[in-house]
Parts: structure tokens; C-alpha cells; sequence
């Protein structure tokens, strides 16, 4: 059979994502130091797993509600209201995802139509534009500059912006660099937005992870929380990635529409891990902040430690990724991360996978112990030496 | 600085130079904390978590549970340093509840760790009776946990 004349020409389209090929190296090459994992290497605390197991135990093997148990939607809806001073309502305005992944598909799926415009900010997690695309709409990125830390500044918006643009893309704080909009810098973006039909698609997914300051979302700026779809999960700020639980918030109008198409292609989340989310919403506030003390201490660790063997590294605030500068090491990012890896042992993600613009970076987790850090710091400075 | 504490608490083999930079700190700063924690008493030593079950030393441990008659003056002070400068006791502890001491022993065998209990403690005057309890199994230790050594698991995804 010819399947090429089968499949859906724009899925085919989709370039895998590039970064397989350097991972199945990492996972074929031994003593390989890694720093390319993009997930806490906290296990999920004992009392959010115990209420998981808990509730498996007293048989709430169930479908829940389309939109996520009452409990967690209000334990979510708490949450907004008490860390980012937004108020969802739990009944209208909340859906409980698949993942903080589903929220961005499902938000995706409801506003782009074919030909529609997505502005993207770039370096981002790899889903946008493919998902965009497989929406029919058309991705244009914005790349962001090291020299404005990696902020979306007002005069990129605009330019980006045409009468076909439906959304704004805004993955802060981001992956892979780091960096993080406050305030100040997203009351400029809210500016240019506002009197505009453009809806903004707030990827928070890292929102528990800033240091020095907490985090602000931009519905929580006047006049934007009615042009504001807020994507998040529980994955990164309780350690609960394998559960696959996230979270969508939006005006009523909105949440109904995706909540149609959660409806229809997943009827709703994990019962289990909706438990487990209701204990982890209700008791966890303690663990976000061991955790965040601690990828603090790394970040520190990690950065000063690039730049103390002549690494230049933008300072990261949020989120568990630095986002070197190896442009003046005369390779590629693809080239510095390959030979890194073959000839010294450490494995880091080339800029190269998160856009064209990640050409001459280069991400590194610090998920991961400050031991294993110190081990990998080591061999990159032997190599560094080389070049 | 709790932190500084809590850091070394969890991982005694940290330099300075290493904490300095996990805290944002002058390595110099870091020294000079730690030598004052020295001398205050507040550190007191750093040692090693060792499952001697996967070694080929003979090991046992028990848990000693002592009841103690006070001395007039001195509470339990004086009894309690006879037992730990015994470089047989682990730990010792003053104990609320249905005892008063709770003496860690390590040795050789069992019948290593009865005798020095029927000869050493249970024979001290202030010492009304003791009941030994043998380890079986230690699950945790310190925080660590015993058993398999941890797997990085994850799946390589961005």
C-alpha cells in the first residue's frame, strides 16, 4: 500500500521532533553524564501518591465528570485565587486535562481555524507550532534575544502581529531558557493586546518554578483575563509527570467549546491521579518549596559553575534549565553537543531543537543532583579546553 | 543559616567551595560559618551510612530499652555518661514514656551484645532492669533508605 497517499498529508508534514536522534544516542553510549531531562528527579511526595493509592483502594475506579471532579476544579480554582489573585469559576471555567499537554492542544483546537495566525515566542517546548499546524493555522515565530533575556518585548509583539493573528502563544517561565516575564513586562505586552480579538494561550506549566520572585500571571493584569487561556499541570510543581494531570482556565465561553473536544477525545482525566491532585492542592505547599529550595541551590550551582570555566550563561530565573551562550566555541550547537557527548561523556540538549533561533545555545537540566552536576561540569570543562 | 545546615545534613562530603556556589555565596563566608558551627558545637561530626549487610563484616544491632533509678542532683546525667562513653553504644537517648534510656548497642554476634548487657549495663546500681531488642532488618536509616540503589528511570523527553 502506498501510505503516503493514505495519511493526512499535514501530519505527515510534521518534522519529527529533531532531538530523537541525539537521544537515542545518549541511550545507546555508556558513562554517559545526562542532562537533557526535561522532568523533576523528585518522585511525587509519599502524601500525594498515598492519596492516589487511597482512593484506588476504596475503588473510585470511575469516569469522573467531563471537566474533572467538583473537589479538584474548586481545589484549582482556590489556587488561581491564591497565588496569582485570578478568579475561575470551579463550575464553568475549569477543565482537568491530560496533562498540561491536552490543555495546550485543547485551547489550540478551539480558536485556530485554517489560515489563522499563532504567534509563537521562541526558544519554546517543541508542541506549539506542530500542534498549531495540525489545526490548520500557521505558526510565526518570534524569536526572543539573549540581550532582552529572553523576553517577548512589545515591539516584536507587534510586528508579528496581523489581521489574521488569533493567538498569542506566551510559554513563560520558559523552557528552554529560563527566563521569566514579570509584572512590569507583561503589563507592555497586555498593552498591545488589549482592544485586539487575539487571545493569549499562557503555557504556566513552570509558574511554581521562579526564584526571587513569584511568578505573575498575565489574566491577572487588568483587562486580560478575558483574553487569556490559562494552560498548566501538575507535572513540574509537585513532581507528578507521570500522572499526567493538568489544568485549563478560560472565560465560560471558551472552556465550554474545549471542553467539547475534551470531551469527545478523552472524556476526562485519570481518576486516580485527580485524588492524588486534590491532596497534592490541599497539603503541598510545603513540597513545591523543598523542591524549589533545592532546584534554586543547583541553578546557582550550575551557572556559576558554566561561567567559573568560561561558559557564558544568561541567568536563568525560572523553570529548571540554563540556556548557555557556546557560540564563541566555533561549533554548531549541534556539533558542541554531539562532540561533548562522543568524546567527554556529557549529554545536553543542542538550542538547535527548540527552533532556529537556538542556534549557538545550548540547554542543560538541572534536574538532576548537585553531585551529578559537579561530575558533568568537570568533563565539559576538559572538553571546552580542546576547543 | 538553617540552610547551610540543612545542606550538610543531607550531604556531609560537600566542600565549601560547592555549598558557596549552590548558596550564591563567598567560599571564604561558607569556611568561616562552618568552623563557627565547629566551635559552638552546633556540627558535631560527619559519618557515613553504611549497609554493613552487604559487606562481609560480622554486624549486629540492638536496641537496649533501660529503666533507671534518678540521682538526687544529677537526674540521669551521670548514668547516662557511664553508658555512652561504652564505645560499644551507637546512640543514646533520654526517653519519655514506659522506659528512660534507649541504648543503641553494635557488636560482633547476639551472644556478643547479651553479655555486654547482662555484664555492663544491667550490672550498673541506678539500672532497674533492661530488655534488648534485636534489629532484623534496618529499612532506613538517617533519612537513606536501604536496598536498591536509585535508577534514573525518566524518559528522555523535552
Amino acid at each position: 500500500m502506498d501510505y503516503s497517499k493514505i495519511l493526512n498529508n499535514t501530519v505527515r508534514e510534521i518534522k519529527p521532533s529533531g532531538i530523537r536522534k541525539f537521544f537515542d544516542l545518549v541511550g545507546e553510549s555508556k558513562d554517559v553524564i545526562s542532562l537533557t531531562i526535561g522532568e523533576p528527579d523528585f518522585v511525587t511526595p509519599w502524601h500525594i501518591r498515598a492519596a492516589g493509592i487511597a482512593s484506588l483502594e476504596k475503588g473510585k475506579t470511575y469516569y469522573t465528570s467531563n471537566s474533572g471532579t467538583m473537589e479538584l476544579r474548586e481545589a484549582i480554582s482556590g489556587y488561581f485565587d491564591r497565588r496569582f489573585s485570578v478568579c475561575y469559576d470551579p463550575k464553568k471555567e475549569i477543565i482537568v486535562t491530560v496533562g498540561g499537554s491536552e490543555a495546550i492542544d485543547l485551547a489550540m483546537r478551539a480558536i485556530i481555524a485554517p489560515g489563522d495566525e499563532v504567534v509563537v515566542v521562541q526558544p519554546a517546548f517543541v508542541c506549539y507550532g506542530p500542534l498549531c499546524s495540525l489545526c490548520g493555522g500557521k505558526p510565526v515565530f518570534i524569536n526572543t534575544k539573549e540581550e532582552n533575556k529572553f523576553k517577548l518585548t512589545a515591539d516584536e509583539l507587534r510586528a508579528a502581529i496581523t489581521d489574521k493573528t488569533k493567538m498569542l502563544v506566551l510559554p513563560y517561565p520558559n523552557n528552554p531558557t529560563g527566563a521569566v516575564m514579570t509584572r512590569e513586562d507583561l503589563s507592555e505586552i497586555a498593552d498591545v493586546l488589549k482592544g485586539t480579538d487575539i487571545m493569549v494561550l499562557s503555557d504556566e506549566i513552570y509558574g511554581e518554578l521562579t526564584y526571587g520572585m513569584d511568578h505573575t500571571s498575565i489574566a491577572s493584569l487588568d483587562g486580560m483575563r478575558e483574553r487569556t487561556i490559562i494552560a498548566s499541570g501538575f507535572s513540574k510543581a509537585y513532581a507528578m509527570t507521570g500522572w499526567r494531570l493538568g489544568y485549563l482556565a478560560a472565560p465560560a465561553e471558551i472552556a465550554s467549546q474545549m471542553l467539547k473536544i475534551h470531551q469527545y477525545a478523552v472524556m476526562c482525566a485519570p481518576t486516580m491521579s485527580q485524588f492524588a491532585a486534590v491532596e497534592a492542592m490541599t497539603n503541598g505547599d510545603g513540597d513545591i518549596e523543598t523542591m524549589r529550595s533545592e532546584y534554586n541551590r543547583r541553578r546557582r550551582y550550575l551557572v556559576s559553575g558554566l561561567r567559573a570555566i568560561g561558559v557564558e550563561c544568561f541567568e536563568p530565573e525560572g523553570a529548571f534549565y540554563a540556556y548557555p551562550n557556546i557560540s564563541k566555541f566555533g561549533l554548531s550547537s549541534d556539533e558542541f553537543c554531539e562532540k561533548l557527548m562522543k568524546e567527554h561523556g556529557v549529554a545536553i540538549v543542542p538550542g538547535s531543537a527548540f527552533g532556529e533561533c537556538g542556534e549557538g545555545f545550548a540547554r542543560i537540566s538541572y534536574a538532576y543532583s548537585v553531585e551529578h552536576i559537579s561530575k558533568a561540569l568537570d568533563r565539559i570543562e576538559k572538553f571546552i579546553k580542546t576547543l | 543559616m538553617n540552610e547551610l545546615l540543612k545542606i550538610l545534613e543531607d550531604d556531609g562530603r560537600l566542600s565549601a567551595a560547592d555549598i558557596a556556589r549552590m548558596l550564591g555565596k563567598e567560599q571564604g563566608d561558607i569556611k568561616k560559618m562552618i568552623e563557627d558551627y565547629e566551635k559552638d558545637g552546633v556540627i558535631l561530626g560527619c559519618k557515613t551510612i553504611i549497609d554493613w549487610d552487604k559487606t562481609d563484616r560480622e554486624y549486629v544491632s540492638a536496641l537496649i530499652e533501660l529503666k533507671i533509678t534518678p540521682q538526687i542532683g544529677h537526674g540521669y546525667d551521670r548514668v547516662a555518661e557511664k553508658i555512652y562513653n561504652y564505645p560499644e553504644v551507637e546512640s543514646l537517648y533520654l526517653m519519655s514514656g514506659s522506659f528512660d534510656l534507649a541504648v543503641m548497642i553494635e557488636g560482633k554476634t547476639m551472644r556478643e551484645v547479651a553479655f555486654f548487657v547482662a555484664e555492663k549495663l544491667a550490672a550498673l546500681e541506678d539500672v532497674i532492669s533492661t530488655s534488648t531488642h534485636f534489629v532484623l532488618r534496618k529499612y532506613k536509616d538517617k533519612g537513606v533508605v536501604y536496598g536498591a540503589v536509585p535508577v534514573d528511570e525518566r524518559g528522555n523527553i523535552l
